[in-house]
C-alpha cells in the first residue's frame, strides 16, 4: 500500500517534463492520434476508437525507458515504450542528447571553416555533410567546379556509402547477435577508412570535399587501391549473403518486421533505404541527378513489403550498385585540376607565396577573414546513404552564412520509428532502430 | 529544367529562386491553403521546414507587397512525380512569432516545426506537441536567435576565451 501510494511521487521525481509519455490515464484518441492518427488517416484508414482502452488500468501496462546509452540504441537515444507484456504500445524518441548547436557554430564559422563543422554531423558519412553543403555555398558563388574534382567527389561519395552500409550491416548484426557480421563488417570498412587516410590524411571527419573542389589530389597509384577495395569488398558482399541472408535465424528475426508502407513514408518525410524498400524508386542521384550522376550506369534498388529484411537487402545490394559506380570513375576520371582556379575561392600555390607578396597576402586573407559569398538563399539535396540530406544556406553577403540549416535524414527518418514498432515485440524493437539506421550525431546537430 | 507548369492559387507573391525552384511568399492567412493546394497538385512531401531569424536584416529585399519580418518559415515541399521542389517562404512576425501548423497535412513536420519551436521560439497552431525537442525541458530562450549569444564554457588553465 505504501509502495502504490509512492509511486505518484516517484514519477514526479523521475520525470522528464513534457517530452515525456504521459500515463495511460492521460492518453485520449488525441494523444493516440499524435503518434499515429494523422499517418493512418494519410494512408486511407480511419482510427480505431477501441484502440484505446480506457477501462485499462495504469498498472496493466509499463512504461520504460531504453536508453540514453543503451548499446542498441546506436548513440544516445532514448525510447520511452509503453509496453503490454511483450508487446510495445507506445514509443516516443526523446532527443537531443547529443545537441551541439552545430548549426549556431556555423554561424560564426567562415565558408573555409564551414566544412570542419558540417562533416561531424553525420560522422559515419562525412563525405555526403561536406558535399551537400559545399554544392549549397557553391550554388551561391555560381563556381564552376572542375571535372576532375567532380569525379573525385562522386567516387569519394560512394565509397563512404559503401563505409556506411557497412557499418550498418556490422551493427544491425551485432543487434541480432551476428558478432561475426559485426567483426566482418568494421574489418571491411577498415579497408576504405585507409583509403581516406591516405587521400585526406584523415579517416573521419575528413573536410576533404570544399567549395571548389576537394582539399587535395587522389594519391599516386590511386586506380590500384581502389579497384583493390572494390574487388575485396564485392567477392565479400557475398560473404555476407551466405551468412545473414539465408540464415533461419536472421531471417526469422527480419522478414514481416515493422513494416511501413509507401504513404506512410511520404507522410512523414522518409527517405532513403526506408523509403526505397517500400516500392518508391526515389534516388536523387537518379531521380534529380547531381554531380555526374547521370553519366554512370548503376541500379536503384527498391524492396517490396517495406519490412527490415528489405532495408537489409536494400542496403547490401547497394553496397554492390556503390562498387559499380566507383569502378565506372575509375575508368572516366578525367585529368585536370581537383579545384577550381577561380582566385575567389582558392589560394594561390604554395610555391608562389615563397615570391609574391600578393599571394601571401591573398593566401592570408583568405584563411583568416575567408571569402564573401554574394547575398541569397539556397536549398541544395543530395542522397546521403541515410536518404535525402538538404542544407539551407542564407547568405548576407558576409564571409560567413547568416544562416545554416542543415535537413537530416536520420532525424526526420526517426519519425518512422513509433509507426513501424507499433504492436510489434520489444525484441524487434532493437531491429527496428537499427533498420531506420539513425546516426544521432546528425539527428541532434 | 521544365517551364513551370506549376503555378501558385491568385493573390499569392511567386518569384523563381535558383533557377529551377518556384518560390513563393504567402501571407499567413494564405499559407495553409497553399500548402494544401500543392500538396493536392502532386507534392507528396514536405521535405524541410525551418526558420531563420533576419534580425539583422530587416530591411532585405522580398518581392513587392512582401512585409519582411523578424521571422520567416521556410517550407520546401518536393514532388516525386514531377520532380520538382517549390520552396515557401512566409513572415511570421516579430516579437511573438505564431504561424498554423503543417501536421494535419504532413504528419512528418511534427519535428521540424518542434525544431523551430525549440530553437527560434516560434509557435505553431494545432501542433499536437509544442515541445523543446533538441534542448533541455528547462532550458531558457531560444538558441538561435540572433540575439542570443554564443555560450562560452569556462577553460581550466586558460584565460576565459571571448567571443570568436
Amino acid at each position: 500500500m505504501r509502495v502504490a501510494e509512492r509511486v505518484d511521487a516517484l514519477v514526479v521525481e523521475t520525470s522528464e517534463g513534457a517530452q515525456g509519455l504521459q500515463p495511460r490515464r492521460r492518453t485520449d484518441t488525441d494523444e493516440l492520434g499524435r503518434e499515429v492518427g494523422a499517418v493512418l488517416r494519410q494512408s486511407g484508414l480511419t482510427l480505431d476508437p477501441n484502440d484505446v482502452d480506457y477501462e485499462r488500468r495504469d498498472d496493466e501496462t509499463m512504461i520504460i525507458n531504453m536508453g540514453p546509452a543503451h548499446p542498441s540504441t546506436h548513440g544516445v537515444l532514448r525510447l520511452m515504450l509503453e509496453l503490454d507484456g511483450e508487446f510495445v504500445l507506445r514509443t516516443k524518441p526523446v532527443i537531443g542528447y547529443l545537441h551541439t548547436g552545430m548549426e549556431k557554430t556555423g554561424e560564426v564559422l567562415s565558408y573555409v571553416q564551414g566544412g570542419t563543422n558540417v562533416t561531424r554531423m553525420d560522422y559515419v558519412s562525412p563525405i555526403a555533410n561536406e558535399l551537400g553543403y559545399s554544392m549549397a555555398v557553391e550554388k551561391l558563388l555560381e563556381v564552376e567546379v572542375p571535372e576532375r574534382a567532380i569525379w573525385i567527389r562522386m567516387m569519394m561519395a560512394e565509397l563512404n556509402r559503401i563505409a556506411s552500409h557497412l557499418v550498418w550491416l556490422a551493427t544491425n548484426g551485432m543487434d541480432l547477435g551476428a558478432t561475426t557480421m559485426m567483426i566482418f563488417g568494421f574489418r571491411e570498412r577498415e579497408l576504405v577508412l585507409a583509403f581516406f587516410e591516405k587521400t585526406t590524411g584523415l579517416r573521419m571527419n575528413l573536410n576533404y570535399v570544399r567549395p571548389g573542389g576537394v582539399a587535395a589530389d587522389l594519391p599516386d597509384g590511386w586506380e590500384d587501391d581502389v579497384v583493390l577495395i572494390c574487388d575485396t569488398i564485392y567477392e565479400r558482399t557475398f560473404e555476407y549473403d551466405e551468412l545473414l541472408t539465408g540464415q533461419p535465424i536472421f531471417r526469422g528475426r527480419m522478414v514481416g518486421v515493422a513494416p511501413i508502407t509507401a504513404e506512410e513514408c511520404l507522410a512523414l518525410g522518409v527517405t532513403g533505404p526506408v523509403l526505397r524498400s517500400t516500392g518508391v524508386p526515389w534516388d536523387l542521384r537518379r531521380s534529380m541527378p547531381y554531380l555526374a550522376y547521370d553519366q554512370v550506369d548503376f541500379d536503384v534498388i527498391v524492396g517490396t513489403y517495406g519490412d527490415n529484411f528489405d532495408r537489409y537487402a536494400i542496403r547490401l545490394n547497394e553496397i554492390r550498385e556503390s562498387v559499380r559506380i566507383i569502378r565506372q570513375c575509375v575508368e572516366k576520371m578525367p585529368k585536370g585540376d581537383y579545384r577550381t582556379q577561380d582566385p575567389k575561392v582558392t589560394p594561390p600555390p604554395r610555391a608562389r607565396i615563397d615570391e609574391s607578396m600578393e599571394a601571401l597576402i591573398h593566401h592570408f586573407k583568405l584563411f583568416t577573414e575567408g571569402f564573401h559569398v554574394p547575398a541569397g538563399e539556397v536549398y541544395s539535396a543530395i542522397e546521403s546513404p541515410r536518404g535525402e540530406l538538404g542544407c539551407y544556406l542564407v547568405s548576407d553577403g558576409g564571409p560567413k552564412p547568416y544562416r545554416l540549416h542543415v535537413r537530416a535524414p536520420s532525424f526526420v527518418n526517426l519519425q518512422a520509428v513509433p509507426l513501424m514498432m507499433r504492436g510489434g515485440l520489444i525484441s524487434d524493437a532493437i531491429t527496428v532502430i537499427s533498420s531506420v539506421d539513425p546516426i544521432m550525431g546528425e539527428v541532434d546537430r | 529544367m521544365t517551364s513551370l507548369s506549376l503555378t501558385a492559387p491568385p493573390g499569392v507573391v511567386t518569384a523563381s529562386v535558383m533557377a529551377s525552384d518556384l518560390g513563393c511568399f504567402p501571407t499567413p492567412e494564405q499559407y495553409v491553403d497553399l500548402v494544401r493546394s500543392f500538396k493536392e497538385d502532386g507534392f507528396e512531401m514536405c521535405v524541410d521546414l525551418c526558420a531563420v531569424d533576419y534580425l539583422e536584416h530587416l530591411d532585405r529585399a522580398l518581392p513587392d507587397g512582401i512585409v519582411a519580418t523578424r521571422f520567416e518559415i521556410v517550407v520546401n515541399l518536393l514532388s516525386l512525380s514531377k520532380k520538382q521542389r517549390v520552396r515557401i517562404r512566409v513572415q511570421v512576425g516579430d516579437e511573438s512569432p505564431i504561424i498554423d501548423s503543417l501536421f494535419s497535412l504532413y504528419p512528418g513536420t511534427e519535428a521540424m516545426e518542434r525544431e523551430a519551436f525549440d530553437l527560434f521560439g516560434v509557435l505553431f497552431r494545432n501542433h499536437p506537441d509544442l515541445t523543446r525537442i533538441l534542448m533541455p525541458e528547462d532550458w531558457e530562450g531560444h538558441p538561435l536567435r540572433k540575439d542570443y549569444a554564443v555560450g562560452k564554457i569556462p577553460v581550466q588553465f586558460k584565460e576565459a576565451p571571448g567571443p570568436r
